[in-house]
């Protein structure tokens, strides 16, 4: 027995510079998995909060060493980055750069393949955490507007939060109808989603997402599939947003937008942040190299 | 029945000509074989009590074959290793033998000793024989449902259970209604082998006849219109309710 721990614990000096666990460390490794586990569910049940280890005590979203691999690519090398309340934070960057999986990491439609994924203080990308009731806290907006064709626009707006049980069918409804009044399509209730233009579509998935009362609104490049025409409709209802005070992440190409309305611009190319500041301070004097090629093409 | 076999006669007679008597003789033959395989004895009610078997035996395998199809559909879907090698060895073996065979096995050696009517028996059979096919049609019903709606229903809120019933399977019924129709269809002729146990169905009633009056053409002719009869109403009837599925994709 001791033989073998011996043999263990040389192979261990001996293997240190190859960096691979030994089976004592993934032995330990999978016991304070379980550990963790265990805590992490009897947070949940009791209803407490658990604060993530790296959790920097104010932002909504932080991101902590995120990387995501697709098979053999590398799509995020490692960002670390925050949201904090009322920010309007514009990501923009080249096409394949990583910038629509970021944003999709951040309420983990895609898995990070490593580093970590705060949100609220609550680390978010662990085994045991209660992804839908976090996803209720935030909201998305997509590029196709993914609307239920099978439902009308009502029955598109109410059906979350009736079947989840945080409104009655009535109290939905009327604020569905106070939400499609804002985005100025409170006539259009009982049409059905093909019966919509582009504009409207996405009008309604923004009202969608907001029945949800969410703290958070992450957008994936909500007007790059509308016409021209329709784009400013869409960008109105945002500006109101975030005049209103709500968090929002957005990916976008519209620089217009992030000029006038973010508070924050995030350029990301190949897979790291590779500049970011006040949108202004970066379009008029951009630091780096990437970044004043990606400008000068797109402004 | 002298009244249809002159029928050839009269009709010559009306129009002024005298009818060959070939013409005749054959006409008064086909008359004389109808009577003998339908009239005669009774014979036709037993094509009845056949059609009643054969309706019975598919409706009943038809719900059974929708339920165990959605559950192997999910389990072939789900991301449990465990569910997915439940599903994968159901359409395997099911797919993998005859139903005839199936029908065999379940009949003479699983419920050997269950003293259920044997036309549940067999309605079980055709239940679980068609609940593999239908499971693949409803797996590639749910495919075809694009990711974003997944998404768009997880990113509200939903869990995955509820994203399926409410977003994802409400779309996907359209596209496999067509599919499952088809099956249906061919379920009903599946069934025609259950006088491979002794049940008396449309196509065993036919047999009987067949054996009785020593006529081959009549019987059979007669048995594959009656089935014919049968998938043309049931495919007009599945094909008006699939319109009105269709009906949210109006402009």
């Amino acid at each position: 027995m001791s033989d073998k721990k011996n043999k263990n614990v040389n192979s261990a000096v001996a293997e240190e510079e190859v960096q691979k666990p030994t089976r004592a460390e993934k032995k330990a490794a999978k016991k304070a998995a379980k550990e963790r586990l265990k805590k992490v569910l009897a947070a949940r049940k009791n209803g407490e909060k658990l604060i993530a280890d790296n959790y920097n005590g104010t932002s909504m979203i932080q991101t902590v060493n995120l990387k995501k691999k697709f098979d053999d690519h590398e799509v995020l090398k490692g960002i670390d980055e925050h949201v904090d309340k009322g920010e309007v934070v514009v990501v923009i960057g080249p096409s394949g750069s990583g910038k629509s999986t970021f944003l999709r990491c951040l309420n983990l439609l895609e898995e990070p393949t490593d580093g970590e994924v705060i949100i609220d203080g609550e680390l978010m990308n662990e085994p045991g955490v209660d992804i839908n009731a976090m996803r209720q806290k935030m909201g998305m907006v997509f590029q196709q507007f993914n609307l239920f064709p099978h439902l009308t626009i009502m029955e598109n707006v109410i059906l979350a939060p009736v079947k989840l049980g945080k409104m009655s069918k009535e109290d939905a409804i009327q604020k569905g109808t106070e939400l499609l009044a804002k985005v100025g399509l409170a006539d259009r209730a009982d049409n059905y989603p093909s019966q919509l233009s582009g504009g409207q579509k996405q009008r309604v998935a923004i009202a969608r997402a907001l029945e949800m009362d969410p703290e958070i609104m992450l957008f994936d490049e909500p007007t790059s599939a509308l016409d021209p025409e329709m784009v400013g409709e869409v960008l109105d209802v945002m500006k109101e947003l975030a005049a209103s005070g709500m968090t929002m992440v957005v990916v976008t190409h519209e620089m217009g937008f992030a000029r006038e309305v973010g508070t924050r611009l995030l350029f990301i190319d190949e897979g790291v942040v590779a500049e970011s500041g006040d949108p202004k301070d970066v379009f008029a004097h951009p630091q780096n190299e990437r970044t004043k090629q990606f400008l000068s093409k797109v402004l | 029945m002298s009244g249809f076999s002159s029928v050839i006669s009269l009709l010559a007679g009306q129009a002024g000509i005298s009818a060959p008597q070939w013409l005749v003789d054959w006409w008064a033959e086909v008359c004389h074989t109808f009577y003998r395989c339908f009239i005669k004895e009774d014979r036709w009610k037993m094509l009845r009590d056949g059609v009643v078997v054969t309706i019975e035996i598919s409706l009943i395998a038809a719900v059974l074959g929708v339920i165990i199809g959605l559950l192997i559909a999910l389990c072939n879907l789900s991301k449990n290793k465990f569910l997915r090698g439940i599903g994968k060895v159901y359409t395997d073996i099911i797919r993998g033998t005859p139903s005839v065979t199936q029908l065999m096995i379940i009949y003479f050696v699983i419920f050997a000793q269950v003293m259920w009517p044997k036309a549940i028996i067999a309605a079980i059979a055709f239940g679980i024989n068609s609940g593999a096919y239908v499971s693949e049609i409803i797996r590639a019903g749910i495919l075809s449902i694009d990711k974003g709606q997944t998404e768009a229903g997880r990113s509200l809120g939903l869990s995955s259970g509820m994203t399926m019933r409410l977003v994802v399977i409400p779309q996907a019924i359209k596209n496999i209604f067509p599919a499952l129709c088809n099956e249906f269809i061919t379920l009903i002729k599946e069934t025609a082998i259950v006088g491979y146990v002794g049940l008396v169905d449309i196509q065993k009633a036919g047999d009987f006849i067949k054996s009785a009056t020593y006529e081959a053409f009549m019987p059979l002719i007669g048995t594959a219109i009656i089935y014919f009869i049968i998938i043309k109403v049931l495919t007009l009837a599945l094909g008006l309710y699939e319109k009105s599925l269709r009906k949210s994709e109006q402009r």
